[in-house]
């Protein structure tokens, strides 16, 4: 059994109020730090863990945490990111659902670390159960005195409050996110400045996701450097992984990093193998912007070793020949799929989000759409698979924030292990209509030098 | 010794450390702060990437159309690591000893490239009919940098052409969402109620900038627009603006600085917009009086012809200093005068010979040929 850290408690009845959570073992690591730590200690504690920030991009949470501005007499602000709207991503609701204490405790540690004395949760508009879920918790958090003035007697004083977005998945990065809070169209910001500097109203300001602030609370209560044992490399602690797709049991999982992808896929504990023993085909490992793998390139690397679920071993090969963990959403796709159409739909979804700002995404996501619409609906041309490639290699890199590039990644991925596909829709446009092109050669066990030599 | 110390006083007052920068090789000064937009701007000629969304005069512009992209292939002296994506050069400020690539990097071109088609992708490219045609910069801007051809195979997006109030008419199909209208109405006027709806690719410019048109200075977002996305409807479908003879003229006016540039033919104004630098920007701004309520010639004093870029389609039109080509019909002929062909410039007997063509301003027009017997 994997070590759990988040949802070691979430089978317990009731951990969703209080009382529960209290008696569970809740807020003794906000104790703890509020009777014994100073800001900076936590912050080096968070160092010590190794904690990577879990709403994709991976970056050591504590370097983030002390490069935030602290000018005099200045507000610093804390914001929570809860906009979870990857496709394939649902760890955070799964979070914020049953155990919203542990996201408040979680909030209240860092915001103290930070300095900052109103936090804002943003969270995602089609989560509309879930701010009540939250204000409740906030209301028993303040009538128990770990919010408002003077928290336990430290003088330091908090207020959360739960904003919520309007549907949009631009609205996840992190300056959508902030002009958003301000009551501003969420068109991402051009950087530099970063929100370190100025962000929410221009103060300085970090924004982490709700994972991330709520893996603060085990940090605290095992220490840093415990912490930092779980897991492989720099690859420390757990990690909610949502596995949807063709499993036999998708969810929410937590996992310690030190499992394997097959593990992982087939293991009884996690996702428990793939229904009516069919074949896998492929996998995206870490929500739809993150490259898809053919089944042999996600188990094994493309020097022959075993993949592992940690952020190096998913990012071995580069975009060649490996992906990345991303925000955790891993999708299953088994044999019967269609990566032409699953290309599509990821397409259709980035075509749909763009803020419109720069011109190579705001044009380029709807162009690529068209062009994979045709060759999915037996229009295409074999030109169109070129066409493809150079439209999504124009925009990467060239927009203003990622979204630009996580709308190319999956095209370009798609068309570089599954080009076959591709070209087969293209010849056999009415075959095509009517069933899939199969696994193929795409779990053929891979030569080793062979793919060494396509690195 | 006097002469010394003088010297090392002036030093001293120069104190003002500048950055060196190299663009294309080229080395210029500047001061910190400085985009590296500007620093090329300063070298000035083919290093200067083109830009169609920023606007010196407009506070947050610039960064979206991602024209202006360059390869920047040192950092710093102090940190040389080369940056990892192409940056957009007019939000990007320079560091001293900051190496960077324009027009000599063919990443940057392709990407530019690349840009430009986007840009062009759904554009209606109804230039025959715009009145933009002329002194559009994306007209400019795709004739040295885009190709011959769309790749692009689908149905073009296409909005309803609105009146936003009684000057100005908004043809959203036409435009490329370089937010300048968006920060002009901000920031020209007190009132921020203008932006845009809606996402992505079915963007457009909100047409509630109608409620900000009771305000003096709401025209300036026509000469902000980089194409004919916002024209003026009291000079829409008049001309081109290459038949036209632009002169600076200015008049006393209690809301703006009253300089302006006057469009006419003849003694007729057809058009007041502001004065524009070489890279498109107005010099100042003007209110929507002086731009759409004198349309007389006697309500302003002309100061004489603007100058405009000898590239400039706009000076095509105004035939003042013809060059005679060097290659004359009779020179080809070897010697032998035409015998059907005229040179309907300076004798044409199809109109009247009594005309002399070349002393009249821009092109003949019907009423420059008084009428004979009713015949024109
Ligand atoms: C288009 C886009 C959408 C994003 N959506 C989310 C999101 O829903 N949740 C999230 O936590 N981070 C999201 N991010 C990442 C954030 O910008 C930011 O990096 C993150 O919140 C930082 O938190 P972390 O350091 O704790 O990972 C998104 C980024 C982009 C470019
Ligand atoms: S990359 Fe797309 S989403 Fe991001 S700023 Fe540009 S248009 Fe908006
Ligand atoms: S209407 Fe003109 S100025 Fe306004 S965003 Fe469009 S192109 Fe730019
Ligand atoms: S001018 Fe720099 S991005 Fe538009």
């Amino acid at each position: 059994m994997g070590r759990k850290l988040l949802l070691d408690k979430a089978h317990i009845e009731g951990i969703r109020y209080y009382d529960v959570y209290r008696k569970n073992g809740g807020y003794a690591a906000a104790e703890k730090v509020l009777k014994n730590m100073s800001p900076d200690q936590v912050t080096e504690e968070v160092k010590k863990s190794g904690l990577r920030g879990r709403g994709g991009a991976g970056f050591p949470t504590g370097l983030k945490w002390s490069f935030l501005a602290k000018p005099e007499g200045v507000p610093r602000y804390l914001v929570c990111n809860a906009d979870e709207s990857e496709p394939g991503t649902f760890k955070d609701r799964y979070l914020m659902e049953f155990l919203p204490h542990l996201l408040i405790e979680g909030l209240l540690i860092s915001s103290f670390a930070l300095g900052a004395n109103r936090t804002y949760i943003y969270i995602r508009g089609e989560y509309a159960w879930i701010p009540d879920i939250l204000e409740e918790a906030i209301k028993d958090a303040h009538k128990n005195g770990w919010l408002g003035k003077n928290i336990q007697g430290s003088g330091f004083d908090l207020d959360i409050y739960v904003q919520r977005g309007a549907g949009a998945y631009i609205c996840g990065e992190e300056t959508a996110l902030i002009e958003s809070l301000e009551g501003k169209r969420g068109n991402p910001r051009i950087k530099p400045p970063f929100p370190a500097v100025k962000g929410l109203w221009q103060c300085p300001t970090v924004v982490n996701n709700v994972e991330t602030l709520a893996a603060v609370v085990p940090i605290i209560n095992i220490g840093g450097d415990e912490y930092a044992k779980i897991g492989i490399g720099k690859s420390t602690g757990t990690k909610l992984i949502s596995a949807c797709g063709n499993l036999n049991k998708p969810g929410v999982y937590e996992i310690d990093m030190t499992i394997s992808v097959e593990e992982f896929i087939y293991s009884e504990e996690y996702c428990g193998g793939i229904p009516d023993g069919k074949r896998l085909k492929a996998c995206i490992p870490g929500g739809s912007s993150v490259p898809i793998l053919p089944a042999n390139l996600l188990l094994k690397t493309a020097k022959g070793e075993q993949r592992m679920m940690t952020y190096e071993s998913l990012n071995d090969g580069g975009f060649p020949t490996g992906s990345m963990m991303g925000s955790g959403g891993f999708i299953v796709l088994d044999e019967d799929q269609c990566v032409v159409r699953h290309t599509l739909s990821l397409a259709r979804f980035y075509h749909h989000e763009s803020c419109g700002q720069c011109s190579p995404c705001r044009e380029g996501t709807g162009w690529m759409k068209r062009v994979l619409q045709n060759i999915e609906n037996g229009k295409g041309k074999m030109s169109d698979i070129d066409l493809l490639w150079d439209i999504q290699r124009k925009i990467e890199g060239n927009t203003i924030c990622p979204l630009g590039d996580a709308a190319a990644w999956p095209v370009a991925a798609a068309i570089r292990h599954f080009r076959d596909e591709f070209e087969w829709h293209v010849n056999n446009p009415e075959e095509a209509q009517r069933h899939n092109f199969g696994l193929a050669h795409y779990a053929d066990p891979l030569p080793v030098v062979a793919a060494a030599a396509a690195v | 010794m006097a002469f010394r110390g003088m010297q090392s006083f002036s030093t001293m007052a120069e104190e003002k450390k500048l950055f060196k920068v190299t663009i294309d090789n080229i080395p210029v000064e500047v001061e910190p702060g400085t985009t590296i937009l500007n620093a090329a701007r300063k070298i000035g000629g083919d290093v200067v990437p083109p830009a169609m969304c920023y606007y010196s005069k407009l506070q947050g512009s610039g960064g979206k159309c991602r024209t202006c992209l360059v390869k920047v292939s040192k950092g710093s002296d102090a940190d040389p690591r080369p940056m990892p994506k192409l940056v957009a050069s007019c939000r990007t400020t320079v560091m001293d000893g900051m190496e960077v690539a324009n027009i000599t990097s063919p990443e940057v071109l392709d990407a530019r490239k690349g840009v430009v088609e986007f840009l062009l992708l759904n554009h209606p490219l109804d230039c025959p009919v715009c009145d933009q045609a002329g002194e559009c910069d994306l007209q400019d801007l795709s004739y040295e940098h885009g190709t011959e051809a769309t790749r692009y195979e689908f149905k073009r997006r296409t909005f309803e052409k609105i009146d936003i109030g009684d000057h100005i008419k908004l043809h959203m199909t036409r435009c490329i969402l370089c937010y300048r209208c968006v920060f002009t109405a901000d920031q020209l006027t007190n009132k921020r109620e203008h932006g845009v709806l809606n996402r992505g690719e079915a963007s457009e410019i909100g047409t509630y900038i109608k409620n900000s048109l009771d305000n003096d200075f709401i025209g300036n977002v026509i000469d902000v627009c980089p194409v004919g996305a916002l024209t003026d409807r009291t000079a829409r479908f008049k001309n081109r603006v290459w038949f036209l003879k632009p002169v600076d003229a200015h008049r006393d006016c209690d809301k703006c600085c009253g300089k302006t540039v006057l469009w006419m033919r003849g003694d007729e104004v057809f058009r007041v917009t502001a004065r524009k630098d070489k890279y498109g920007e107005v010099e100042e701004f003007i209110c929507d009086t002086c731009r759409f309520e004198k349309k007389e010639a006697k309500d302003w004093v002309v100061e004489g012809p603007r100058k405009v870029s000898r590239h400039s389609v706009i000076s095509q039109g105004h035939y003042v200093g013809v060059h005679k080509p060097h290659e004359t019909i009779r020179e080809v002929m070897s010697g032998r005068d035409p015998k059907l062909l005229m040179n309907i410039h300076s004798v044409s007997e199809v109109n009247q010979p009594s005309v002399d063509l070349s002393k009249i301003d821009g092109p003949a027009h019907s009423t420059d040929f008084p009428k004979i017997n009713g015949v024109q």
